[in-house]
């Protein structure tokens, strides 16, 4: 599995890239962020294909309905790594109490995780950011925003509708403002097997 | 290509540097460098938000061997560590690029930018200072008053003065400026729009590209580099990630989301990779002098287009192919992610860029050949030719060759600068500037 063990290794390198880009001086960099998650996605996506295919060669071809990747939740690969994946939601930061933001923590093991995941990738938008109280990046953090299994699909829903309208009334902020505000580019990313989009969230 | 194999070389380097090079202050890095329109000045810019100002020599009969040197001119403060306290972020005062404006008095003018902020500077000689300003003389005698104040002779003094200060039109990090050759504005370029400023007004500009999705999820490429057309003031190019330029004119709207022209090779599916599109993405644009041609940087080729023709490029040159197939590595050093810029000769005959290893690499458009120096101090001894070099991709290594691996991927060239008629050119590596000049006699 030559190819997967690549992709994987690169997800993951490009993953603490992330991350290291948040804490350098000037701020995140749109470009290198940019590049970095087209990076991810492309070595996900082979990783997923190369899982997809082991799996048929596994469990065989006859009875197989076609795994897609809609339908899995939460599963994990036949190589029996077992790598959780945090899912979008919404949910009101402990530090930022006046805005809903939605927060897409990464995996605890900074590796990414299989491409058989009901995620999504977008990057969290922080309409407001308190540096201060913030506490530092760590596994542990994200290991308190562990979601279920059960309560993936709910809370997709009313996050993207509170999301959306969010950014739109950031955007005439933005707009009207006549100083450019912007958000703090408060990137977390989670992978999805749908999903097109870059970088949000600057 | 023979004059380039007889390069005179010249050692520079930031006065505030006082340890050897192989030890430096970050703020020493060089991250930019400019010529003037007439070649007398050139413009250094640096991390630690400084910019030196180089002046060449005035010819003189008694030593002619030293014709042209550059000596330091002006130092000055350009830009200051901010912090923008909306966003908590630290705005970083490194000089990402500076563009001289043409001379039109005595005084020089120059734009330097850093990530949020444009600067004009006016850069002055003062050799006369007004002095005696007392009404009485020292015996308690009124003076005649035509004799009060005058202008006496002093020592030959060089200040720089930020005549302007536009800030606060960009969301995004700067990446380029260009002055406009109708010599009243310019632009200033950032990951995602371009803002058209008047010279001499601050407090707006106009915003002429604005490739912002609506959403940013669907963000897919951002804007590396932009540049004015150098005789048609209504006509600029902009480079993408995605390596497309689009070429627009200012006359067909306000907004110039649509281009007149774009310019785009089809990939070669023979090289797909994770990081095609990471190496597509073009680093630098410059227009040649003529105005004809676009030359694009990007991480692995330079390529000249012919402003006539969209689908393809007139020619590629290959910079180091041999990287092609270290791209993983280059990756997790980061080193995949480095700007290189590239700049035209006075004629548009040659081209140049840099590479590892304080390597640079220079390609003859007419003859097709090319050739690599080395910028280091070991072959910069004065009066020393610069050796052509070799990197060697594999098999039996020659005498003078050096391989792949042993490549310094620390020591990067990534900006350079040609004299705009004779042959000179100024390379930074990292916290050294080095001028070469062609000595044929």
């Amino acid at each position: 599995m030559d190819v997967s063990a690549e992709a994987k290794r690169i997800m993951a390198v490009s993953i603490s890239k992330l991350y290291a880009s948040r804490a350098q001086r000037g701020g995140m960099r749109l470009h290198r962020s940019l590049l970095l998650s087209v990076v991810m996605r492309s070595a996900r996506d082979l990783y997923h294909s190369a899982c997809l295919a082991k799996e048929r060669e596994e469990l065989g071809t006859a009875h197989l309905v076609p795994v897609t990747p809609e339908e899995d939740a939460m599963d994990t690969t036949a190589s029996g790594e077992q790598v959780e994946v945090e899912v979008s939601q919404v949910k009101p930061e402990p530090e930022s109490p006046l805005t809903p933001t939605i927060h897409e923590p990464m995996s605890s093991d900074s590796e990414a995780t299989q491409g058989a995941c009901k995620t999504r990738t977008f990057i969290g938008k922080e309409t407001v950011e308190d540096k201060e109280n913030r506490s530092p990046v760590s596994p542990d953090r994200h290991s308190r925003k562990r979601r279920g299994k059960a309560s993936v699909a709910p809370d997709f829903l009313p996050s993207k509708r509170a999301r959306l309208s969010l950014e739109l009334g950031e955007e005439r902020v933005l707009r009207t403002g006549g100083r450019t505000c912007c958000r703090a580019g408060d990137v977390f990313t989670t992978l999805s097997l749908n999903s097109n989009r870059a970088i949000a969230a600057f | 290509m023979k004059c380039f194999s007889r390069y005179l070389p010249y050692l520079f380097r930031p006065s505030s540097t006082i340890l050897s090079s192989s030890c430096h202050t970050e703020a020493d890095i060089i991250s930019t460098v400019e010529f003037n329109p007439t070649g007398e000045l050139l413009a250094t810019g640096d991390k630690g938000g400084r910019v030196v100002v180089f002046q060449r020599e005035q010819e003189s009969k008694n030593q002619p061997h030293r014709r042209g040197e550059y000596n330091v001119y002006s130092t000055f403060q350009s830009h200051e560590p901010e912090f923008d306290y909306l966003k908590s972020l630290e705005i970083e005062e490194k000089i990402n690029k500076i563009r001289w404006l043409p001379q039109q008095n005595a005084a020089y003018f120059l734009l330097s930018t850093n990530d949020k902020t444009v600067k004009l500077w006016k850069v002055s000689e003062r050799d006369k200072r007004p002095e005696g300003y007392n009404l009485k003389d020292e015996e308690g005698r009124i003076r005649d008053p035509t004799t009060i104040t005058a202008l006496r002779p002093m020592d030959l003094m060089v200040e720089a003065t930020p005549r302007r200060v536009f800030s606060n039109a960009h969301t995004y990090h700067i990446n380029s400026i260009s002055v406009n050759s109708d010599y009243e504005t310019y632009m200033s370029t950032d990951d995602l729009r371009i803002n058209l400023w008047n010279l001499e007004i601050t407090n707006r500009s106009f915003n002429i590209v604005d490739i912002k999705p609506a959403n940013m999820e669907m963000l897919t490429e951002v804007i590396t580099a932009a540049e004015f057309q150098p005789s048609q003031c209504n006509t600029f190019v902009y480079s993408s990630s995605k390596g497309s330029i689009r070429l627009c004119d200012m006359r067909a709207s306000a907004l110039c989301d649509n281009h007149s022209k774009l310019f785009e090779e089809p990939e070669d599916p023979s090289n797909r990779s994770f990081f095609s599109e990471i190496i597509s993405s073009i680093s630098d644009v410059k227009f040649s002098h003529s105005g004809r041609y676009l030359m694009t940087r990007d991480y692995l080729t330079v390529k000249v287009w012919d402003l006539n023709m969209e689908s393809k490029p007139l020619e590629t040159y290959q910079v180091h192919d041999y990287l092609r197939s270290k791209l993983c590595s280059l990756y997790e050093n980061d080193c995949i992610f480095d700007k290189f810029e590239c700049v035209w000769n006075g004629s548009d005959s040659v081209i140049m860029t840099g590479s590892y290893n304080n390597f640079f690499r220079m390609f003859d458009r007419n003859t097709k050949r090319d050739v690599t120096l080395e910028a280091s101090r070991e072959n910069s001894k004065p009066r020393a030719i610069l050796k052509p070099r070799k990197v060697c991709v594999g098999g039996k290594r020659r005498k003078d060759e050096i391989s792949v691996d042993s490549l310094d991927f620390s020591k990067k060239i990534l900006h350079s600068a040609w004299h705009p008629s004779e042959n000179i050119i100024a390379v930074a590596a990292t916290n050294n500037l080095y001028i070469f000049q062609d000595k044929v006699n």
